[in-house]
């Protein structure tokens, strides 16, 4: 589905990412994951050809810098970190864009087919009853569930989510995390996310891409990739005994 | 698989009828844009303006002369009314009431597009410095003789749209050198260091081409006073042309309002779009500074006055901005030509008058997280 391929990303003098290759296939969950300053959210960046990179991603064979952005936006969806809205613009005008690469034209009106996708979208995201509010009353975890309406309402083969979790509770980041996993058992689709939290990355990726500064230390299968060894050496610490010993505090 | 609704964890929410929420019932206006009776209800209220400014003034016509005198010339017909009042009206009044409404319309939408457009209702040909670079291009244009042949007026107006674009571009990418952001405050410093800026040139100039400081001093304080019926045209041409170009392009700014991290990711062309949307912006302010010199404010106080009415979605707010900008104008130039009659003050400083002090309101509200 995604392929890419010997990607380097610099900013002036510093290489941020560095020849870095990896594909995400049908069905997969891939879970970005490494320490702050890896360069997963620059990688999401490049894909989402916002930040300039060298190397090719392509999509489905295609070379993603050749789409015109509309037909990107079919393929692939980003989810970013943060949303600041100046603008009291309701929930439905925020899911509502995600028809944009849908859309005819300045007199095109909305169609069925975007009403139900809004509905649905807002439907599934617990969102439905929140429509007519303006976002700059929600709650941060609200708020990224709109954006996540928006992203499900724009109905991409890959889903990109850089942290979906960030301001998200317990409660929502389960579901967040269960409904993306319900989302890509549709045929045809497959999901990246940036996560820090490396149990849900272990709990719901199918695979895994472990950075370190910028480099691959580890690409595979989850569990493959998520082992004692690997995650000690990224993260100069005993990662699976400090999560066991986490665990010990809520034992009864 | 299919989605299984009643397994996951919103079904709160299935009470909702979603018909009646997706989707309601498009009145006169809403959010998501005008019915054609809307715009005709807001026509009406623009020509009505429109008569009662060309009514009043040093001298008042009563409303069924103007309307006669106005028709019976549109269709060259036998003027029946006082001679001095066809004067006023047809030589003096109604090409600078037009001219009110269609500066007034376009600095309003240059003003809504580029509030949309940086994510920042403090966005205006004014405060941005816009206007100041195009009122450089203008005097420079002035001062040097620089025509084009056969085209007395396009000279001026040719280096006020270069100067405003070039202004804007200039501004934007120090702003996004400094701050990615482009955050309220770093925009409002950059444009007045730049206005100041641009004001020395100016003054520079002045002091070097003495002959025509009068001429040059009506760049700097804003006047209607010499509109003609060439002017209307050419505004009426560029309103149209550049004003389809911003009014199809709604959805883009509500994109942008909303982030253009997310413009990109929903699909949005953003170079394509952000160009196309500079230029349009550049050559409307241009033409309006050439025509009636530094206006300033009105792009910053209409569409935030809008923005409460309607919301900001840019497919109600762009073309509500265009009618009440008309409306503001006129209206101010209207103030302009009676608050101290006989004399007839510069409409640059009615509405600076009245603009500085919703800016401060603006900018309280704002600090203040409203």
């Amino acid at each position: 589905m995604l392929n890419v391929e010997n990607m380097t990303v610099r900013y002036g003098e510093n290489t941020i990412v560095k020849a870095i290759s990896f594909d995400v296939l049908e069905g997969q969950w891939l879970m970005l994951v490494g320490p702050n300053g890896a360069g997963k959210s620059t990688i999401v960046n490049a894909i989402a050809q916002g930040v300039p990179y060298s190397g090719n991603v392509t999509f489905g064979g295609k070379d993603v810098r050749r789409m015109k952005p509309s037909e990107f936006a079919k393929n692939c969806g980003i989810l970013t970190q943060t949303h600041n809205v100046n603008y009291s613009f309701t929930v439905e005008e925020i899911i509502r864009l995600g028809r944009y690469s849908y859309s005819g034209g300045l007199f095109a009106k909305s169609s069925s087919n975007d009403d139900k996708a809004v509905e649905e979208a807002a439907r599934l995201t617990g969102m439905l009853s929140l429509m007519q509010q303006s976002v700059l009353t929600l709650s941060g975890g609200e708020l990224q569930r709109t954006f996540l309406a928006q992203l499900f309402a724009q109905n991409p083969k890959l889903l990109i989510l850089d942290e979906p979790s960030n301001h998200l509770d317990l409660v929502y980041q389960r579901q967040i995390f269960e409904l993306t996993r319900e989302w890509l058992a549709h045929s045809g689709r497959a999901v990246i996310s940036v996560v820090h939290d490396l149990s849900l990355a272990k709990k719901y990726g199918t695979h895994a891409l472990l950075l370190h500064n910028g480099r691959i230390e580890a690409f595979d299968t989850a569990d493959k990739v998520l082992t004692r060894a690997n995650l000690n050496t990224v993260y100069s610490m005993d990662v699976y005994a400090w999560m066991q010993s986490q665990l010990t505090i809520w034992k009864d | 698989m299919t989605m299984r609704h009643k397994e996951l964890p919103f079904d709160g929410d299935a009470s909702s009828s979603p018909s009646s929420t997706v989707r309601a019932k498009k009145p006169l206006f809403n959010r998501s844009g005008f019915s054609w009776l809307g715009h005709l209800i807001l026509a009406i209220a623009v020509l009505a303006t429109a008569i009662i400014c060309i009514c009043l003034g040093s001298v008042n016509v009563p409303v069924k002369d103007t309307v006669d005198i106005i028709l019976k010339s549109l269709f060259g017909l036998h003027q029946s009314s006082d001679p001095s009042y066809v004067s006023i009206i047809m030589s003096v009044r109604l090409p600078r009431i037009m001219c009110a409404a269609l500066v007034g319309a376009a600095l309003s939408l240059c003003g809504c597009a580029m509030q949309g457009l940086l994510k920042n209702p403090l966005a205006d040909g004014s405060t941005l410095g816009v206007s100041s670079g195009a009122s450089l291009g203008a005097v420079i244009a002035i001062a040097f003789d620089i025509t084009i042949p056969f085209l007395p007026l396009a000279g001026t107006m040719v280096m006020s749209i270069i100067f405003a674009f070039a202004s804007l571009i200039v501004i934007l990418l120090l702003a996004y050198k400094l701050d990615h952001s482009l955050s309220t405050n770093t925009i409002i410093l950059l444009g007045v260091i730049y206005s100041m800026f641009v004001s020395s040139i100016i003054s520079l100039i002045i002091t070097f081409a003495s002959s025509k400081v009068k001429h040059i001093t009506f760049w700097t304080m804003g006047s209607l006073s010499g509109s003609n019926y060439k002017n209307v045209i050419v505004l009426l041409a560029v309103l149209i042309v550049c004003g389809i170009a911003l009014l199809r392009r709604a959805p883009e700014l509500n994109a942008f309002a909303v982030g253009e991290d997310n413009a990109r990711s929903i699909g949005v062309d953003i170079r394509r779009v952000k160009l196309e949307i500079l230029i349009s912006v550049s050559v409307l302010i241009g033409v309006c500074v050439s025509i009636g010199g530094t206006i300033g404010f009105v792009g910053l106080v209409i569409p935030h006055i809008i923005r409460m009415i309607t919301g900001p979605n840019h497919k109600s707010l762009l073309p509500a901005s265009v009618y009440f900008g008309a409306i503001f104008l006129m209206l101010a130039d209207l103030a302009a030509r009676t608050i101290a009659s006989p004399a007839v003050l510069p409409i640059g400083v009615v509405t600076s008058l009245v603009g500085a002090v919703v800016f401060v309101f603006i900018f309280f509200r704002s600090r203040k997280g409203a």
